[in-house]
């Protein structure tokens, strides 16, 4: 595989229907590195995130404009399949879903198995095994591939999320406050798993707990809205560290020191 | 199941508390009682019908030469199986051919409405398909008779004359139908099982349809964006997500729909010319009949021992529609997914 190159955001426009919901984002996302947006309610972090694997748009009446290059390819270029850049951009949600209809191993193996790619017992074996050691959930489970996903705990489920998308091979992989309904241990579980994932992926994470972006990210992004109804932005960008000590916004000063948010 | 318990507490010391109620409110008293009697009228009806079918039913179980042990005074030639048997296989036959080509219709219409219509059509397509729902049955079979059998005879020629097994291949009855339900000698014009099962079908189309769209509508959103989220298209979404999910609402749904068409009279009786044999041949005509065309054609001219035995054959269909629902409640209890 060639070097990982950046995800270059350049002049995104996010709309639903006529509203304008994110205004004029420009946003370099380092490759193999956990990126981490934060902000208060509504301020567009998860439309944003949503943009960059083109699930935006399966809400009706919603779109985006502008460039997001992903390994040196537009994906809002015309011609391009939706379908294919989440091949490529996994992403996690908010609330554990994995298949309620399947088991744990045919979880982890929903994404191979879509558009009738054939794979041999035997490698699907490893996937599984590897993509559950992946989301550091191989110990908890490998006795009871063959149950239903829904069985696990809430920490759990999310972490076989997790192994659903890995098994996949994205480049990228978004996660939508993967913690928020989690609870401390589970988020801790999570967080490390977010670590040792940055080695292979591009983790770009939206969250609300300020300690959470601090603790798992290299750098982080602000965004913030001046009011309802209008377009959220994003304010500041830089290295995390950076970002909790020393901002150069004064709105980023206020929100991560509580002021408001 | 009784609840005639409703009396309030006695009043006790008088005590002047502001917190204590005088009794039960009014309003509520009012309501309990109403919806607990409606909930119990629909025990008592449904026993009155039952004890009214098995009451007038006596007579035709007096005669039979299958109960004269229990009555002595039986009538050899008198069968009570006999007689309704060749009608519950006609009843049974032409309600699972119409089920079987409403359901793929169904789920594909509820799809339809339910994922792939823009959403102004969506809404439209769901009226018109209750529309079709309230059509009258007589209307139905007005229109099953004059206008679609004529239309339908092209095709059972095609299924029984050019769809046959070919000369060259071995080991089978060449010239005879590939498909032996269209086999046997179709003649013009065709009232056969086959055109009352596709006007059942349509009948049945609207009320599977409708239960099954309300269904997929119900799918979480979350699941099916885990699986475009994972790169599945919208057809990978419909068979991973939508309908695993929909599958327990489409089982209940077809059988309400079985249950419809079980016990549909008018649009059989003005399709069907009637019959009494258990012939698997659905396009020859006068070979079938159903329980409730059957009680509907003669009804009106019976009397007597006649007008038991009738009233016999609708126990029977009364008690086919309770064990198929009762089947159908199983299916689903063992089918249900939580999500």
């Amino acid at each position: 595989m060639a070097a990982p190159q950046p995800i270059t955001v350049e002049d995104l426009n996010i709309y639903y229907g006529d509203f304008l919901a994110v205004e004029d984002v420009n946003v370099t996302i380092q490759p193999r590195s956990v990126t981490a947006l934060i902000g208060p309610s509504g301020c567009g972090k998860s439309t944003f995130l949503r943009t960059l694997n083109r699930m935006h748009e399966v809400i009706p009446g919603a779109y985006a404009k502008g460039t997001v290059e992903i390994n040196g390819e537009n994906i809002y270029a015309q011609g391009v399949d939706p379908v294919n850049v989440r091949r490529r951009v996994g992403m996690v949600f908010q609330k554990a879903n994995p298949f309620p209809t399947m088991s744990i191993r045919d979880n982890v193996l929903a994404g191979v198995k879509l558009n009738n790619r054939r794979i041999s017992k035997r490698d699907a074996d490893e996937l599984v095994e590897s993509s559950l050691k992946g989301a550091n959930l191989w110990n908890e489970v490998k006795d009871r591939l063959d149950k239903p996903g829904m069985g696990l705990s809430g920490g759990q489920q999310q972490r076989l999320c997790i192994a659903r998308t890995i098994a996949v091979r994205p480049e990228v992989v978004l996660m939508d406050e993967p913690c928020s309904a989690l609870d401390p241990i589970s988020t801790l579980a999570i967080e490390d798993l977010i670590h040792e994932l940055k080695d292979n992926y591009t983790i770009v994470i939206v969250t609300h707990n300020m300690q959470q972006a601090s603790r798992v990210s290299d750098r982080t992004g602000f965004f913030n809205i001046a009011g309802t109804g209008k377009p959220g932005h994003l304010i500041e960008f830089d290295d995390t560290e950076k970002m909790f000590t020393n901002p150069e916004n004064k709105q980023t000063e206020d929100y991560i020191s509580g002021r408001f948010g | 199941m009784s609840s005639t318990d409703v009396a309030p507490d006695a009043p006790e010391a008088p005590e002047q508390s502001s917190l204590r109620s005088g009794g039960r409110r009014f309003g509520d008293t009012l309501f309990s009682t109403l919806s607990v009697g409606s909930g119990i009228l629909i025990f008592v009806t449904l026993a009155l019908v039952a004890i009214f079918l098995t009451a007038e039913s006596m007579p035709a179980f007096r005669e039979s030469k299958e109960l004269a042990g229990i009555f002595g005074t039986a009538d050899p030639a008198f069968s009570l199986i006999g007689g309704v048997a060749p009608y519950i296989f006609g009843t049974v036959l032409a309600a699972l051919i119409a089920l079987v080509i409403a359901i793929p219709v169904s789920i594909g219409i509820a799809l339809f409405i339910s994922h792939y219509a823009p959403r102004r059509m969506a809404a439209g397509l769901g009226y018109m398909i209750d529309l079709l729902a309230a059509v009258p049955s007589v209307v139905y079979g007005l229109w099953g008779g004059v206008w679609l059998v004529p239309r339908l005879e092209p095709l059972y020629v095609f299924l029984n004359q050019t769809l046959v097994w070919p000369s060259w291949v071995p080991l089978v009855p060449s010239g005879e139908a590939i498909i032996p339900l269209f086999a046997g000698d179709p003649t013009a014009p065709m009232r056969n099982l086959a055109s009352a099962a596709v006007v059942l079908a349509v009948m049945i189309l609207p009320i599977i349809t409708a239960m099954a769209r309300e269904v997929f509508l119900q799918v979480p959103r979350l699941q099916e964006e885990a699986a475009l989220a994972l790169g599945a298209t919208r057809f990978e979404v419909v068979k991973t997500v939508v309908l695993p999910f929909g599958r327990s609402g489409v089982v209940a749904a077809s059988m309400l729909g079985l249950g419809r068409a079980l016990g549909e009279t008018m649009a059989v009786l003005m399709i069907l010319a009637p019959g009494a044999t258990f012939s698997w041949h659905i396009l020859e005509v006068g070979m079938h009949n159903t329980i409730a065309a059957n009680i509907a054609s003669k009804q009106a001219e019976s009397s007597g021992a006649d007008m038991s035995y009738l009233i016999y054959t609708g126990l029977v269909l009364f008690v086919l529609t309770f064990i198929i629902n009762a089947i159908a409640r199983w299916i689903v209890s063992r089918t249900t997914v939580k999500g």
